[in-house]
Protein backbone atom coordinates (compact mmCIF):
# COMPACT_ATOMS: atom_id res chain seq x y z
CA UNK A 1 0.00 0.00 0.00
CA UNK A 2 2.78 2.49 0.94
CA UNK A 3 4.38 1.71 -2.13
CA UNK A 4 1.72 2.17 -4.46
CA UNK A 5 1.60 5.17 -2.70
CA UNK A 6 5.41 6.21 -3.50
CA UNK A 7 4.76 5.42 -7.11
CA UNK A 8 1.85 6.70 -7.15
CA UNK A 9 3.20 10.37 -5.69
CA UNK A 10 6.39 9.56 -7.89
CA UNK A 11 3.63 9.46 -10.97
CA UNK A 12 2.06 12.57 -10.67
CA UNK A 13 5.21 14.76 -10.02
CA UNK A 14 6.63 13.61 -13.41
CA UNK A 15 2.85 14.23 -14.73
CA UNK A 16 3.38 17.81 -13.41
CA UNK A 17 6.96 18.16 -15.15
CA UNK A 18 5.51 16.86 -18.15
CA UNK A 19 2.31 19.52 -18.47
CA UNK A 20 4.24 22.44 -17.10
CA UNK A 21 5.44 23.56 -20.43
CA UNK A 22 2.06 23.77 -21.73
CA UNK A 23 0.68 25.33 -18.46
CA UNK A 24 3.35 27.97 -18.37
CA UNK A 25 2.22 28.76 -22.03
CA UNK A 26 -1.75 29.11 -21.35
CA UNK A 27 -0.41 30.67 -18.38
CA UNK A 28 1.08 33.47 -19.81
CA UNK A 29 -0.89 33.99 -22.73
CA UNK A 30 -3.57 34.88 -20.01
CA UNK A 31 -1.62 36.95 -17.97
CA UNK A 32 -1.20 40.38 -18.22
CA UNK A 33 1.23 42.28 -20.25
CA UNK A 34 2.12 44.68 -17.39
CA UNK A 35 2.68 40.91 -15.59
CA UNK A 36 4.61 39.56 -18.07
CA UNK A 37 7.16 42.17 -18.60
CA UNK A 38 7.79 42.67 -14.95
CA UNK A 39 9.06 39.23 -14.95
CA UNK A 40 6.08 38.16 -12.54
CA UNK A 41 7.16 34.32 -11.29
CA UNK A 42 3.87 33.19 -9.87
CA UNK A 43 2.32 30.31 -11.30
CA UNK A 44 -1.17 31.96 -11.35
CA UNK A 45 -2.83 34.72 -12.40
CA UNK A 46 -5.63 36.25 -10.35
CA UNK A 47 -6.32 38.95 -13.40
CA UNK A 48 -6.66 37.04 -16.26
CA UNK A 49 -6.88 38.50 -19.43
CA UNK A 50 -7.68 38.07 -23.27
CA UNK A 51 -5.24 41.25 -23.67
CA UNK A 52 -2.39 38.88 -25.54
CA UNK A 53 -5.12 36.89 -28.27
CA UNK A 54 -6.57 40.66 -29.21
CA UNK A 55 -3.40 41.85 -29.64
CA UNK A 56 -2.17 38.75 -31.89
CA UNK A 57 -5.45 38.26 -33.83
CA UNK A 58 -5.85 42.53 -34.23
CA UNK A 59 -2.53 43.67 -34.32
CA UNK A 60 -0.42 41.03 -35.93
CA UNK A 61 -3.44 39.97 -38.04
CA UNK A 62 -2.68 36.70 -36.77
CA UNK A 63 -5.78 35.50 -38.00
CA UNK A 64 -5.00 35.84 -41.59
CA UNK A 65 -2.49 33.50 -41.21
CA UNK A 66 -4.61 31.52 -39.03
CA UNK A 67 -6.58 30.71 -42.00
CA UNK A 68 -3.40 30.60 -44.33
CA UNK A 69 -2.76 27.57 -42.45
CA UNK A 70 -6.18 25.89 -42.26
CA UNK A 71 -6.55 26.13 -46.41
CA UNK A 72 -3.51 24.64 -47.15
CA UNK A 73 -3.98 21.89 -44.68
CA UNK A 74 -7.66 21.19 -45.35
CA UNK A 75 -6.01 21.13 -49.43
CA UNK A 76 -3.82 18.53 -48.72
CA UNK A 77 -6.14 16.62 -46.57
CA UNK A 78 -8.16 16.43 -49.81
CA UNK A 79 -5.56 16.12 -52.20
CA UNK A 80 -3.54 13.48 -50.44
CA UNK A 81 -6.58 11.65 -49.25
CA UNK A 82 -8.46 11.09 -53.00
CA UNK A 83 -4.58 10.34 -54.40
CA UNK A 84 -3.54 7.73 -51.22
CA UNK A 85 -7.36 6.10 -51.56
CA UNK A 86 -7.21 5.39 -55.05
CA UNK A 87 -3.86 3.85 -55.14
CA UNK A 88 -4.94 1.99 -52.11
CA UNK A 89 -7.58 0.49 -53.99
CA UNK A 90 -5.05 -0.46 -57.12
CA UNK A 91 -3.00 -2.04 -54.19
CA UNK A 92 -5.30 -3.99 -52.26
CA UNK A 93 -7.98 -5.44 -54.97
CA UNK A 94 -6.17 -5.84 -58.36
CA UNK A 95 -3.90 -8.42 -58.52
CA UNK A 96 -1.24 -7.26 -61.47
CA UNK A 97 2.73 -8.00 -61.73
CA UNK A 98 4.27 -4.84 -60.23
CA UNK A 99 2.34 -4.75 -57.22
CA UNK A 100 4.24 -5.89 -54.55
CA UNK A 101 7.35 -3.75 -56.03
CA UNK A 102 5.34 -0.78 -56.02
CA UNK A 103 4.10 -1.38 -52.28
CA UNK A 104 7.64 -1.23 -51.09
CA UNK A 105 8.44 1.66 -52.98
CA UNK A 106 5.56 3.48 -51.09
CA UNK A 107 7.43 1.97 -47.88
CA UNK A 108 10.72 3.74 -49.08
CA UNK A 109 8.93 6.92 -50.40
CA UNK A 110 7.74 7.21 -46.75
CA UNK A 111 11.68 7.05 -45.34
CA UNK A 112 13.13 10.03 -48.03
CA UNK A 113 14.11 12.50 -45.71
CA UNK A 114 12.32 15.77 -47.17
CA UNK A 115 14.49 17.87 -45.33
CA UNK A 116 16.88 17.33 -47.85
CA UNK A 117 14.93 17.97 -51.12
CA UNK A 118 14.11 21.29 -50.00
CA UNK A 119 16.43 22.75 -52.74
CA UNK A 120 15.51 21.19 -55.68
CA UNK A 121 11.73 21.61 -54.69
CA UNK A 122 12.32 25.63 -54.43
CA UNK A 123 13.97 25.61 -58.06
CA UNK A 124 10.74 23.04 -58.74
CA UNK A 125 8.59 25.58 -57.66
CA UNK A 126 10.24 28.74 -58.65
CA UNK A 127 9.66 26.83 -62.54
CA UNK A 128 6.19 26.24 -61.75
CA UNK A 129 5.51 29.97 -60.88
CA UNK A 130 6.72 31.04 -63.95
CA UNK A 131 3.84 29.39 -65.71
CA UNK A 132 1.38 28.87 -62.85
CA UNK A 133 2.32 31.77 -60.37
CA UNK A 134 -0.70 30.34 -57.96
CA UNK A 135 1.34 27.17 -57.68
CA UNK A 136 4.78 28.61 -57.58
CA UNK A 137 6.96 30.32 -54.66
CA UNK A 138 5.55 33.24 -52.17
CA UNK A 139 2.09 31.06 -52.97
CA UNK A 140 0.03 28.79 -51.06
CA UNK A 141 -0.35 26.53 -54.17
CA UNK A 142 3.63 25.45 -53.22
CA UNK A 143 2.74 24.04 -49.94
CA UNK A 144 -0.39 22.23 -50.96
CA UNK A 145 1.48 20.58 -54.00
CA UNK A 146 4.69 19.68 -51.63
CA UNK A 147 2.49 18.50 -48.47
CA UNK A 148 0.30 16.44 -50.52
CA UNK A 149 3.54 14.62 -51.81
CA UNK A 150 4.45 14.16 -48.68
CA UNK A 151 1.11 12.80 -46.91
CA UNK A 152 0.49 11.03 -49.83
CA UNK A 153 2.43 7.70 -49.18
CA UNK A 154 1.92 7.04 -45.40
CA UNK A 155 -1.42 7.50 -46.53
CA UNK A 156 -1.91 4.70 -49.04
CA UNK A 157 0.01 2.47 -46.14
CA UNK A 158 -2.69 3.57 -43.80
CA UNK A 159 -5.44 3.12 -46.19
CA UNK A 160 -4.75 -0.46 -47.20
CA UNK A 161 -5.52 -2.13 -44.32
CA UNK A 162 -8.92 -0.34 -44.69
CA UNK A 163 -9.56 -0.78 -48.34
CA UNK A 164 -8.60 -4.68 -47.69
CA UNK A 165 -10.90 -5.25 -44.87
CA UNK A 166 -13.90 -4.71 -47.23
CA UNK A 167 -15.31 -8.14 -47.81
CA UNK A 168 -14.44 -9.18 -51.97
CA UNK A 169 -18.13 -10.52 -51.43
CA UNK A 170 -19.43 -7.54 -51.39
CA UNK A 171 -17.24 -6.58 -54.95
CA UNK A 172 -19.35 -9.22 -56.38
CA UNK A 173 -22.91 -8.21 -55.25
CA UNK A 174 -22.25 -4.76 -56.92
CA UNK A 175 -21.02 -6.18 -59.99
CA UNK A 176 -23.92 -8.46 -60.05
CA UNK A 177 -26.36 -5.74 -59.71
CA UNK A 178 -24.79 -3.77 -62.44
CA UNK A 179 -21.96 -1.82 -61.10
CA UNK A 180 -18.96 -0.79 -62.83
CA UNK A 181 -15.73 -0.52 -61.07
CA UNK A 182 -15.63 3.44 -60.48
CA UNK A 183 -19.50 3.15 -58.84
CA UNK A 184 -18.28 0.23 -56.69
CA UNK A 185 -15.17 2.25 -55.04
CA UNK A 186 -16.85 5.70 -55.22
CA UNK A 187 -20.62 4.01 -53.73
CA UNK A 188 -19.83 1.53 -51.57
CA UNK A 189 -15.54 1.49 -50.93
CA UNK A 190 -15.39 5.02 -49.88
CA UNK A 191 -18.12 4.95 -47.27
CA UNK A 192 -17.10 1.84 -45.73
CA UNK A 193 -13.48 3.22 -45.44
CA UNK A 194 -13.98 6.19 -43.99
CA UNK A 195 -12.78 5.73 -40.52
CA UNK A 196 -9.61 4.95 -41.96
CA UNK A 197 -10.24 8.19 -44.33
CA UNK A 198 -11.03 10.36 -41.21
CA UNK A 199 -7.64 8.61 -39.38
CA UNK A 200 -5.04 9.60 -42.19
CA UNK A 201 -6.83 13.18 -43.39
CA UNK A 202 -5.72 14.07 -39.69
CA UNK A 203 -2.25 12.75 -39.96
CA UNK A 204 -1.95 14.75 -43.19
CA UNK A 205 -4.05 17.92 -41.76
CA UNK A 206 -1.27 17.98 -38.51
CA UNK A 207 1.88 16.88 -40.95
CA UNK A 208 1.26 19.90 -43.09
CA UNK A 209 -0.08 21.93 -39.77
CA UNK A 210 3.18 22.17 -38.24
CA UNK A 211 5.78 22.15 -41.50
CA UNK A 212 8.23 25.17 -40.71
CA UNK A 213 10.30 24.51 -43.12
CA UNK A 214 8.78 24.54 -46.62
CA UNK A 215 6.59 27.50 -45.41
CA UNK A 216 10.07 29.77 -44.31
CA UNK A 217 11.52 28.73 -47.51
CA UNK A 218 8.68 29.08 -50.49
CA UNK A 219 6.59 31.88 -48.90
CA UNK A 220 9.90 34.48 -48.99
CA UNK A 221 8.60 37.77 -49.49
CA UNK A 222 4.61 37.14 -49.66
CA UNK A 223 3.92 38.19 -46.00
CA UNK A 224 -0.03 37.95 -46.62
CA UNK A 225 0.64 34.73 -47.67
CA UNK A 226 2.29 33.25 -44.80
CA UNK A 227 1.24 30.25 -42.52
CA UNK A 228 1.27 29.81 -38.82
CA UNK A 229 4.76 28.89 -38.12
CA UNK A 230 6.52 31.37 -39.90
CA UNK A 231 4.10 34.19 -38.88
CA UNK A 232 4.92 33.04 -35.45
CA UNK A 233 8.74 33.18 -35.64
CA UNK A 234 7.98 36.93 -36.86
CA UNK A 235 6.89 38.03 -33.06
CA UNK A 236 10.01 36.97 -32.13
CA UNK A 237 12.32 40.30 -31.80
CA UNK A 238 15.57 41.04 -30.27
CA UNK A 239 15.00 42.10 -27.08
CA UNK A 240 12.10 43.00 -26.57
CA UNK A 241 9.90 39.72 -27.24
CA UNK A 242 6.01 40.37 -26.97
CA UNK A 243 5.90 36.58 -25.10
CA UNK A 244 2.59 36.90 -24.37
CA UNK A 245 1.46 37.57 -27.96
CA UNK A 246 3.79 34.85 -28.88
CA UNK A 247 2.40 32.49 -26.00
CA UNK A 248 -0.86 33.44 -27.41
CA UNK A 249 0.06 32.61 -30.89
CA UNK A 250 1.15 29.46 -29.80
CA UNK A 251 -2.19 28.39 -28.06
CA UNK A 252 -4.13 28.61 -30.95
CA UNK A 253 -1.61 27.09 -33.05
CA UNK A 254 -1.43 23.82 -30.52
CA UNK A 255 -4.82 24.03 -29.83
CA UNK A 256 -6.18 22.26 -33.02
CA UNK A 257 -3.76 19.83 -33.18
CA UNK A 258 -4.17 19.10 -29.77
CA UNK A 259 -8.18 18.05 -30.58
CA UNK A 260 -7.26 16.08 -33.14
CA UNK A 261 -4.60 13.91 -31.03
CA UNK A 262 -7.57 13.18 -28.82
CA UNK A 263 -9.15 11.72 -31.80
CA UNK A 264 -6.84 9.88 -33.16
CA UNK A 265 -4.61 8.75 -30.08
CA UNK A 266 -6.10 4.83 -30.04
CA UNK A 267 -3.74 4.37 -33.42
CA UNK A 268 -0.81 6.40 -32.24
CA UNK A 269 0.32 3.20 -30.31
CA UNK A 270 0.83 1.40 -33.61
CA UNK A 271 3.63 3.30 -34.96
CA UNK A 272 1.80 5.09 -37.35
CA UNK A 273 2.01 7.96 -35.01
CA UNK A 274 5.97 7.81 -36.07
CA UNK A 275 5.33 10.16 -39.09
CA UNK A 276 3.61 13.06 -37.45
CA UNK A 277 6.67 14.80 -35.97
CA UNK A 278 8.86 16.22 -38.21
CA UNK B 1 -25.85 -30.66 -40.39
CA UNK B 2 -25.30 -28.10 -42.32
CA UNK B 3 -22.50 -27.84 -45.26
CA UNK B 4 -21.09 -24.85 -45.98
CA UNK B 5 -21.73 -23.27 -48.83
CA UNK B 6 -20.33 -23.78 -51.70
CA UNK B 7 -17.41 -20.35 -53.33
CA UNK B 8 -19.44 -18.40 -54.95
CA UNK B 9 -18.77 -18.69 -58.67
CA UNK B 10 -18.45 -15.72 -60.72
CA UNK B 11 -19.89 -16.44 -64.35
CA UNK B 12 -17.84 -16.59 -66.95
CA UNK B 13 -18.97 -13.67 -68.98
CA UNK B 14 -17.91 -11.46 -66.01
CA UNK B 15 -14.44 -12.98 -65.27
CA UNK B 16 -13.58 -12.04 -68.87
CA UNK B 17 -14.53 -8.50 -68.68
CA UNK B 18 -12.26 -8.88 -65.27
CA UNK B 19 -9.72 -9.93 -67.40
CA UNK B 20 -10.16 -7.69 -70.40
CA UNK B 21 -10.00 -4.52 -67.95
CA UNK B 22 -8.43 -5.49 -65.18
CA UNK B 23 -4.92 -4.67 -67.01
CA UNK B 24 -5.47 -1.04 -67.26
CA UNK B 25 -7.53 -0.50 -64.32
CA UNK B 26 -5.36 -0.53 -61.38
CA UNK B 27 -3.41 1.98 -63.15
CA UNK B 28 -6.01 4.20 -63.68
CA UNK B 29 -6.44 3.88 -59.96
CA UNK B 30 -2.79 4.57 -59.23
CA UNK B 31 -2.15 7.62 -61.93
CA UNK B 32 -2.70 10.38 -59.71
CA UNK B 33 -0.97 9.11 -56.83
CA UNK B 34 2.14 8.38 -59.18
CA UNK B 35 1.87 11.41 -60.81
CA UNK B 36 2.33 13.70 -57.50
CA UNK B 37 5.00 11.11 -56.30
CA UNK B 38 6.60 11.13 -59.82
CA UNK B 39 6.58 15.05 -59.89
CA UNK B 40 7.01 16.19 -56.38
CA UNK B 41 9.16 13.69 -55.11
CA UNK B 42 11.00 11.39 -57.22
CA UNK B 43 12.28 13.91 -59.81
CA UNK B 44 13.56 16.59 -56.89
CA UNK B 45 15.26 13.56 -55.65
CA UNK B 46 16.92 13.11 -59.23
CA UNK B 47 17.42 16.60 -59.65
CA UNK B 48 19.61 16.38 -55.76
CA UNK B 49 21.17 14.33 -57.17
CA UNK B 50 22.16 16.02 -60.03
CA UNK B 51 22.73 19.83 -59.13
CA UNK B 52 25.39 18.23 -56.53
CA UNK B 53 27.65 17.24 -59.17
CA UNK B 54 27.82 21.01 -60.64
CA UNK B 55 28.58 24.63 -59.71
CA UNK B 56 25.48 25.99 -58.58
CA UNK B 57 25.99 29.38 -57.18
CA UNK B 58 23.79 32.84 -57.03
CA UNK B 59 25.42 33.47 -60.51
CA UNK B 60 24.18 30.59 -62.47
CA UNK B 61 20.46 30.53 -60.85
CA UNK B 62 20.04 34.33 -62.06
CA UNK B 63 22.18 33.14 -65.61
CA UNK B 64 24.73 35.66 -65.37
CA UNK B 65 27.14 32.55 -65.74
CA UNK B 66 26.78 29.13 -67.44
CA UNK B 67 26.01 25.76 -65.32
CA UNK B 68 29.22 24.26 -64.95
CA UNK B 69 29.28 20.43 -64.70
CA UNK B 70 32.38 19.55 -61.86
CA UNK B 71 31.83 16.38 -60.59
CA UNK B 72 32.60 15.22 -57.81
CA UNK B 73 34.22 18.82 -56.66
CA UNK B 74 31.44 19.87 -54.53
CA UNK B 75 31.96 16.52 -52.25
CA UNK B 76 35.99 17.02 -52.44
CA UNK B 77 34.85 20.56 -51.25
CA UNK B 78 32.69 19.22 -48.54
CA UNK B 79 34.75 16.54 -47.26
CA UNK B 80 38.15 18.88 -47.18
CA UNK B 81 36.04 21.81 -44.74
CA UNK B 82 36.50 20.78 -41.46
CA UNK B 83 33.31 22.74 -40.86
CA UNK B 84 31.82 19.90 -42.57
CA UNK B 85 33.48 16.95 -40.12
CA UNK B 86 32.58 19.08 -37.11
CA UNK B 87 28.89 19.60 -38.39
CA UNK B 88 28.76 15.74 -38.64
CA UNK B 89 29.68 14.83 -35.44
CA UNK B 90 27.71 17.80 -34.15
CA UNK B 91 24.79 15.67 -36.01
CA UNK B 92 25.72 12.37 -34.67
CA UNK B 93 26.77 13.31 -31.38
CA UNK B 94 23.38 15.69 -31.03
CA UNK B 95 20.95 13.13 -32.22
CA UNK B 96 22.34 10.40 -30.54
CA UNK B 97 22.23 11.59 -27.38
CA UNK B 98 18.00 12.64 -28.20
CA UNK B 99 17.58 9.07 -29.30
CA UNK B 100 19.11 7.93 -26.03
CA UNK B 101 17.49 10.56 -23.99
CA UNK B 102 13.99 9.71 -25.33
CA UNK B 103 14.72 5.84 -24.91
CA UNK B 104 15.39 6.21 -21.44
CA UNK B 105 12.08 8.46 -20.03
CA UNK B 106 9.79 6.53 -22.35
CA UNK B 107 10.93 3.33 -21.24
CA UNK B 108 11.60 4.37 -17.76
CA UNK B 109 7.90 6.14 -18.05
CA UNK B 110 6.55 2.90 -19.58
CA UNK B 111 7.60 0.78 -17.23
CA UNK B 112 6.41 2.93 -14.31
CA UNK B 113 3.09 3.31 -16.06
CA UNK B 114 2.03 0.05 -15.59
CA UNK B 115 2.74 0.37 -11.42
CA UNK B 116 0.60 3.63 -11.51
CA UNK B 117 -2.74 3.32 -10.30
CA UNK B 118 -5.26 3.74 -13.37
CA UNK B 119 -6.10 7.97 -12.34
CA UNK B 120 -2.50 8.67 -12.41
CA UNK B 121 -1.58 6.79 -15.13
CA UNK B 122 -4.51 8.82 -17.36
CA UNK B 123 -3.25 12.09 -16.18
CA UNK B 124 0.57 11.09 -17.28
CA UNK B 125 -0.72 9.54 -20.46
CA UNK B 126 -2.51 12.70 -20.93
CA UNK B 127 0.10 15.13 -19.83
CA UNK B 128 2.48 13.17 -22.59
CA UNK B 129 -0.51 13.40 -25.06
CA UNK B 130 -0.24 16.90 -25.40
CA UNK B 131 3.60 17.15 -25.12
CA UNK B 132 3.03 14.92 -28.02
CA UNK B 133 0.98 17.37 -30.31
CA UNK B 134 2.45 20.10 -29.81
CA UNK B 135 4.39 21.61 -33.08
CA UNK B 136 7.66 21.79 -33.35
CA UNK B 137 7.27 25.63 -33.74
CA UNK B 138 5.37 26.23 -30.45
CA UNK B 139 7.28 24.02 -28.49
CA UNK B 140 10.62 25.94 -29.11
CA UNK B 141 8.98 28.87 -28.84
CA UNK B 142 7.79 27.75 -25.13
CA UNK B 143 11.19 26.54 -24.59
CA UNK B 144 12.37 29.61 -25.66
CA UNK B 145 10.24 31.77 -22.65
CA UNK B 146 10.82 29.09 -19.81
CA UNK B 147 14.40 29.33 -20.29
CA UNK B 148 14.66 33.01 -21.18
CA UNK B 149 17.87 34.48 -19.63
CA UNK B 150 15.82 37.31 -17.14
CA UNK B 151 11.83 36.40 -18.23
CA UNK B 152 12.32 32.69 -17.99
CA UNK B 153 10.83 30.52 -14.84
CA UNK B 154 13.71 28.38 -14.83
CA UNK B 155 16.08 30.88 -14.18
CA UNK B 156 13.68 32.83 -11.57
CA UNK B 157 13.61 29.87 -9.65
CA UNK B 158 17.13 28.97 -9.70
CA UNK B 159 17.94 32.03 -8.51
CA UNK B 160 15.15 31.85 -5.96
CA UNK B 161 17.39 28.83 -4.44
CA UNK B 162 19.98 30.88 -4.32
CA UNK B 163 21.90 29.67 -7.29
CA UNK B 164 22.61 33.98 -8.37
CA UNK B 165 24.52 32.69 -11.16
CA UNK B 166 21.96 32.07 -13.21
CA UNK B 167 20.39 35.58 -13.39
CA UNK B 168 20.52 36.40 -16.56
CA UNK B 169 22.04 33.42 -17.41
CA UNK B 170 21.84 32.37 -20.91
CA UNK B 171 21.05 29.12 -21.98
CA UNK B 172 22.11 29.18 -25.86
CA UNK B 173 25.50 30.73 -25.36
CA UNK B 174 27.85 28.02 -25.36
CA UNK B 175 27.97 25.19 -27.71
CA UNK B 176 26.68 21.96 -25.39
CA UNK B 177 24.74 24.31 -23.09
CA UNK B 178 22.73 25.06 -26.57
CA UNK B 179 22.48 21.56 -28.04
CA UNK B 180 21.63 20.70 -23.98
CA UNK B 181 18.40 22.87 -23.92
CA UNK B 182 17.62 21.61 -27.82
CA UNK B 183 17.85 17.79 -26.33
CA UNK B 184 15.80 18.54 -23.72
CA UNK B 185 12.75 20.19 -25.85
CA UNK B 186 13.12 17.00 -28.52
CA UNK B 187 12.75 14.54 -25.55
CA UNK B 188 9.62 15.70 -24.15
CA UNK B 189 7.78 15.95 -27.24
CA UNK B 190 8.73 12.62 -28.44
CA UNK B 191 9.41 10.82 -25.41
CA UNK B 192 5.66 9.94 -25.87
CA UNK B 193 5.61 7.57 -28.32
CA UNK B 194 8.09 5.72 -26.77
CA UNK B 195 6.30 5.48 -23.92
CA UNK B 196 2.99 4.28 -25.34
CA UNK B 197 4.69 1.65 -27.82
CA UNK B 198 6.66 0.05 -25.52
CA UNK B 199 3.79 0.38 -22.30
CA UNK B 200 1.05 -1.38 -25.12
CA UNK B 201 4.42 -3.74 -25.85
CA UNK B 202 4.45 -4.73 -21.90
CA UNK B 203 0.76 -5.03 -21.50
CA UNK B 204 0.86 -7.46 -24.63
CA UNK B 205 2.84 -9.92 -22.66
CA UNK B 206 0.52 -12.91 -21.55
CA UNK B 207 0.62 -12.88 -18.08
CA UNK B 208 0.84 -16.81 -18.13
CA UNK B 209 4.50 -16.51 -18.82
CA UNK B 210 5.43 -13.94 -16.08
CA UNK B 211 4.08 -16.19 -13.59
CA UNK B 212 5.42 -19.10 -14.85
CA UNK B 213 8.65 -17.74 -14.77
CA UNK B 214 8.09 -16.60 -11.28
CA UNK B 215 7.04 -20.03 -10.27
CA UNK B 216 9.86 -21.25 -11.75
CA UNK B 217 11.72 -18.90 -9.22
CA UNK B 218 13.26 -15.94 -11.46
CA UNK B 219 13.59 -12.53 -9.35
CA UNK B 220 11.77 -9.42 -10.94
CA UNK B 221 15.20 -8.47 -12.10
CA UNK B 222 15.80 -11.81 -13.94
CA UNK B 223 12.14 -11.73 -15.61
CA UNK B 224 12.97 -7.97 -16.49
CA UNK B 225 15.63 -8.85 -18.53
CA UNK B 226 15.42 -12.64 -19.35
CA UNK B 227 11.43 -12.96 -20.24
CA UNK B 228 10.13 -9.36 -20.50
CA UNK B 229 13.28 -7.67 -23.08
CA UNK B 230 13.66 -10.20 -25.45
CA UNK B 231 9.72 -10.15 -25.71
CA UNK B 232 9.77 -6.51 -26.00
CA UNK B 233 12.84 -6.61 -28.95
CA UNK B 234 10.36 -6.12 -31.65
CA UNK B 235 8.87 -3.17 -30.39
CA UNK B 236 12.54 -1.61 -28.65
CA UNK B 237 13.76 -2.08 -32.57
CA UNK B 238 10.85 0.09 -34.24
CA UNK B 239 11.19 2.91 -31.12
CA UNK B 240 14.58 3.21 -31.48
CA UNK B 241 15.15 3.00 -35.32
CA UNK B 242 12.15 5.53 -35.79
CA UNK B 243 13.93 8.11 -32.91
CA UNK B 244 17.51 7.81 -34.67
CA UNK B 245 15.28 8.60 -38.06
CA UNK B 246 13.74 11.91 -36.55
CA UNK B 247 16.61 12.70 -34.13
CA UNK B 248 18.67 12.85 -37.59
CA UNK B 249 16.49 15.13 -39.70
CA UNK B 250 15.85 17.48 -36.63
CA UNK B 251 15.30 21.06 -38.38
CA UNK B 252 12.50 23.05 -36.59
CA UNK B 253 14.01 23.09 -33.24
CA UNK B 254 17.88 24.01 -34.11
CA UNK B 255 16.55 26.72 -36.36
CA UNK B 256 14.80 28.36 -34.14
CA UNK B 257 15.73 27.93 -30.49
CA UNK B 258 19.20 28.40 -31.57
CA UNK B 259 18.84 31.25 -34.26
CA UNK B 260 19.73 29.42 -37.40
CA UNK B 261 22.66 27.20 -36.16
CA UNK B 262 23.24 28.78 -33.00
CA UNK B 263 26.80 31.65 -32.41
CA UNK B 264 29.23 30.83 -35.67
CA UNK B 265 27.25 27.78 -36.42
CA UNK B 266 28.56 25.94 -33.51
CA UNK B 267 25.21 24.56 -33.74
CA UNK B 268 24.59 23.58 -36.89
CA UNK B 269 23.42 19.99 -37.86
CA UNK B 270 23.23 18.46 -41.29
CA UNK B 271 19.91 19.65 -41.97
CA UNK B 272 20.37 23.30 -41.18
CA UNK B 273 23.98 23.31 -42.73
CA UNK B 274 22.66 22.45 -46.08
CA UNK B 275 19.52 25.02 -45.94
CA UNK B 276 22.26 27.36 -45.00
CA UNK B 277 24.43 27.00 -47.14
CA UNK B 278 22.03 26.61 -50.27
CA UNK B 279 19.96 29.40 -49.20
CA UNK B 280 21.59 32.18 -46.61
CA UNK B 281 25.20 31.19 -49.25
CA UNK B 282 23.53 30.70 -51.94
CA UNK B 283 25.59 27.96 -52.78
CA UNK B 284 23.53 25.33 -53.90
CA UNK B 285 25.42 22.76 -55.67
CA UNK B 286 27.46 22.19 -52.04
CA UNK B 287 24.25 22.22 -50.44
CA UNK B 288 22.50 19.93 -52.23
CA UNK B 289 25.74 17.77 -51.81
CA UNK B 290 25.57 18.02 -48.25
CA UNK B 291 21.39 16.61 -48.50
CA UNK B 292 22.74 13.98 -50.79
CA UNK B 293 25.15 12.39 -47.32
CA UNK B 294 22.13 13.39 -45.21
CA UNK B 295 19.62 11.13 -47.96
CA UNK B 296 22.52 8.15 -47.22
CA UNK B 297 22.81 8.28 -43.68
CA UNK B 298 18.98 8.24 -43.36
CA UNK B 299 18.37 5.28 -46.31
CA UNK B 300 20.87 3.26 -44.41
CA UNK B 301 18.96 3.40 -41.70
CA UNK B 302 15.89 2.96 -43.18
CA UNK B 303 16.50 -0.05 -44.91
CA UNK B 304 17.61 -1.37 -41.14
CA UNK B 305 14.20 -0.12 -40.01
CA UNK B 306 12.35 -1.97 -42.68
CA UNK B 307 14.32 -5.46 -41.50
CA UNK B 308 13.00 -4.96 -38.34
CA UNK B 309 9.33 -4.40 -39.41
CA UNK B 310 9.39 -7.29 -41.57
CA UNK B 311 10.92 -9.72 -38.48
CA UNK B 312 8.02 -7.56 -36.31
CA UNK B 313 5.57 -9.54 -39.66
CA UNK B 314 4.60 -6.69 -40.74
CA UNK B 315 2.92 -7.95 -44.04
CA UNK B 316 3.76 -6.25 -47.48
Amino acid sequence: MLRRLRTDSAGLLITLVVAFPLYWMVLSALKPRTALEAGDPAPYTLSPTLDSFRRVLVVEDFGRYLLNSVGVAAAVVVCSTLCAFLAAVALTRYRFRSRATLLVMVLIAQMVPVEALTIPLFFLMRGIGQSVPQLGLNHLGSLVLVHTAFATPLAIWMLRGFVAAVPRELEEASWLDGAGSFTFVWRVLFPLTAPGVVATSIFAFIMTWNDFLFATTFIISAQENQTLPVALLSFFRPDENDWGAIMAGSVLMTLPVLVFFLFVQRRLASGLGGAVKG
Amino acid sequence: MATPAPPLRVPGRMLARVRRSGRLEPWMYLAPALAVLGALLVYPLYQLVLVSFYDYRQPQVTGAEPLRFIGWGNYRALLGDPQFWEVLANTVVFAGACVAGTLAVGGSLAVLATRLSAWVRTLLFLAALGAWATPAVTGSAVWLFLFDPSLGPVNQALAAMGLTGFEGHSWTYTKWSAFGLVLSQVVWCSFPFVMVTLYAGIRAIPSEVIEAARLDGASTGRIATSVMLPMLRPAMAIVTIQSIIWDFKIFTQIYIMTGGGGIAGQNLVLNVYAYQQAFASGQYGLGSAIGVVTTLLLLAISLAYLRALRRRGEVL
